[in-house]
């Protein structure tokens, strides 16, 4: 697993001009009568990749897997698959298996059958099929309820039988909809690493689907972000973090402040930023805003520092309020300030040593401040 | 005292099942008296059931029934079973409301019209009536119990299961007799065991559609009683209960131990966790 892990490190063939894409949509869009469940949308998605659709319950992406698994066909616009156009092809000639949101376990096969079904399908000899349900029960650690049907098995035990099912005929890209989504919290931590292990362990293409961005961002090596069947922002986990295209990338993506204001000078690649009544922010790389275009300022809670006492004279972005909330969640505190002129920004604070001297308490003057790089400058 | 049974309610009770299973007791009893006289009571006897046996026109309709039962429901439940799957599958196929109708008129149909409607098509198309035609009748009428039962299992089949066949390289008709058909096996056997039954009793369109030598079992009882009531009669239709009752309390004791099962399994799996 080591030497994968350094392999990863550089795997990016996404900024490779010289690599072909293994997935491909090409504007596509899916209608349901009037409805707009996919829009004008393309995609580039590589071999061996593991990627996520992210996006809000209804935003198109499921649609967007049963289209590439063949059980709707786009309105318009064209899917390819390892340099095939996929059009007309039926779901059971297509080279990718899916791992249903629901599961879609056989009721009435037993495990092993379960797993076993794809192969048969292609008329494997019976021996292959054993020999492979055996390698795959072993895979996903489920040895010992191979002959049990699946409501004898818990929902985790069921998840792991249907990823078994889906990997068994080793497809060329596996597709996953909200795969953790009916597993508790701890299970579903669980579950992710051993996902992404699985993944570097076969040399699939992953494409999964989740509404929950923590998930998409521990698992996935390039996340869409995608809002009413657009792609809002095709990205790393970091990346989207740090450098949101959007608001509502920035918003999605975690939590966010933001100061909506216009670019007021322009020096280098920092902006002055006019926000409120004459108040402003100085911001680093700020791209192509150009003076008085309408910006929005965004910085992660993290990246601004809470104190108690007044800092330096010359210090960057300085603001007062006083502490309206404070939540302290153990290995953080969450501070509400209310700024001065009524807006109320949060900072995390990393709890790093056990006793902290100057406490802030409810109500106290508090002065908050960033880095002129810390936060980015959204044109959109 | 909200919770018990009030004397009112008592005395319905009592007066409804008296109502329901009365006559059916009567008929049992009277079954084994031994006098020929159906209203007298004489004493115990099985003697009825033994000349029963020797009765050859009863035997001879027994079998007739029996077999246009047995053809005319397997046939009324591959029919039912497709078309209910063409009502629910088929969304966007032209014209299903108008089919759905169609599939379904002959349940409020009544019987003499259905009779008399097949009875005239079988006259028009030149086919002598008897064994094939009650048959034919039987199918007719039979198939929309089936399919209604079916199609109400269907509309709440997951319809990811036939996906996930499909996704896992199976062709539409692998995934219809290794999935579909597999999983909705009971609905189909309830509709099998409804068109059976409803082909055993069926009195109206039998005696319209059938002809010399293929007289049903509810036709010749109704023939016989014309004549008089008889406690053969009484006799034939005591076994018909039993086989009735018994095939009614296996089916749901079946059903009862396998819901049992299931719900033990859950249970099961539910503390092992994991
Ligand atoms: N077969 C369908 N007929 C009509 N509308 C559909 C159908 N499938 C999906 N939709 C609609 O398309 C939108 C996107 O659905 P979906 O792709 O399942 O969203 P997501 O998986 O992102 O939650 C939803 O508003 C849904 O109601
Ligand atoms: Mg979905």
């Amino acid at each position: 697993m080591k030497s994968l892990g350094s392999i990863r490190k550089s795997f990016a063939p996404w900024n490779d001009p010289a690599a072909t894409p293994y997935i491909r949509f090409e504007n596509v869009t899916k209608k349901f009568g009037d409805f707009v469940a996919v829009n004008d949308l393309s995609l580039d998605i590589y071999e061996r990749e593991f990627f996520a659709l992210l996006g809000a319950s209804g935003c198109g992406k499921t649609t967007l897997l049963r289209m590439l698994a063949g059980f709707e066909e786009p309105s318009a616009g064209q899917i390819f698959l390892d340099g095939q156009n996929l059009s007309g092809i039926p779901p059971y000639r297509r080279p990718v298996n899916m791992m249903f949101q629901s599961y879609a376990l056989f009721p009435h096969m037993t495990v092993e059958a379960n797993i076993g079904f794809g192969l048969k399908q292609d008329r494997m000899p019976r021996d292959q099929i054993a020999a492979r349900v055996a390698e795959m029960l072993k895979l996903v650690k489920l040895e010992q309820f191979a002959k049990r049907k699946p409501h004898q098995l818990s929902g985790g035990q069921r998840q792991r039988v249907a990823l078994a099912r889906s990997l068994a005929k080793r497809p060329k890209v596996l597709l996953l909809d909200e795969p953790l989504g009916a597993l508790d919290k701890k299970l579903r931590e669980e579950t992710q690493f051993e996902l992404t292990d699985l993944q570097q362990e076969l040399g699939l293409t992953f494409l999964v689907v989740t509404h929950d961005q923590e998930e998409a961002m521990t698992m996935a090596d390039r996340i869409a972000i995608l809002d009413k069947g657009k792609v809002m922002q095709v990205a790393t986990p970091a990346e989207t973090y740090e450098a949101p295209v959007s608001r509502f990338v920035a918003e999605f993506v975690g939590s966010v402040n933001l100061f909506d204001g216009s670019v007021s000078a322009r020096e280098g690649s920092v902006a002055s930023i006019a926000y409120g009544d004459g108040l402003t922010i100085a911001a680093d790389n700020a791209g192509d805003a150009a003076v008085g275009d309408q910006v929005a300022f965004a910085i992660r809670p993290e990246k601004v520092r809470v104190a108690s006492r007044k800092p330096e004279a010359g210090a960057d972005n300085v603001m007062s309020g006083e502490v309206w909330d404070i939540a302290y969640l153990g290995d953080m505190t969450i501070y509400h300030v209310k700024l001065d002129d009524g807006r109320v920004i949060k900072s995390a604070m990393l709890n790093s040593s056990r006793l902290v001297d100057d406490p802030l308490t409810w109500d106290d003057r508090a002065w908050i401040t960033f880095a002129p790089d810390a936060g980015v400058v959204l044109t959109r | 005292m909200n919770n018990g049974l009030s004397r009112f309610n008592l005395v319905s009770l009592v007066a409804g099942f008296a109502f329901l299973y009365l006559p059916i007791l009567l008929l049992v009893v009277y079954s084994f008296n031994e006098s020929r006289l159906v209203t007298v009571w004489s004493g115990f006897s099985t003697k009825w059931y033994v000349e029963l046996f020797s009765n050859q026109g009863l035997i001879d309709a027994a079998w007739v029934t029996f077999r246009v039962a047995l053809i005319s429901a397997s046939v009324a439940t591959v029919l039912g079973t497709m078309a209910a799957i063409t009502l629910t599958r088929h969304l966007r196929f032209r014209g299903r409301v108008l089919f759905t109708g169609m599939v379904f008129a002959p349940l409020v149909m009544p019987e003499v019209i259905t009779g008399l409607s097949l009875l005239l098509l079988f006259v028009a198309v030149g086919l002598d009536r008897g064994f094939l035609t009650v048959t034919l009748a039987h199918i007719t009428f039979s198939m929309c119990f089936v399919a209604v039962v079916v199609q109400s299992r269907l509309l709440t089949l997951d319809r990811s299961l036939e996906e996930a066949a499909m996704d896992l390289g199976a062709t539409p008709v692998r995934t219809f007799f290794q999935v579909t058909l597999p999983v909705i096996l009971p609905a189909v056997i309830s509709g099998w065991m409804l068109a059976f039954t409803l082909s055993l009793d069926d009195l109206v369109i039998a005696s319209f559609t059938s002809g010399p030598g293929a007289t049903t079992l509810p036709m010749k009882i109704y023939s016989q009683v014309r004549l008089g009531v008889t406690p053969e009669i009484n006799a034939v239709c005591t076994i018909l209960i039993a086989v009735v009752t018994t095939g009614v309390i296996a089916a749901s004791l079946l059903n009862k131990q396998r819901e049992i099962q299931r719900a033990r399994d859950e249970q099961a799996a539910r503390q092992e966790g994991g």
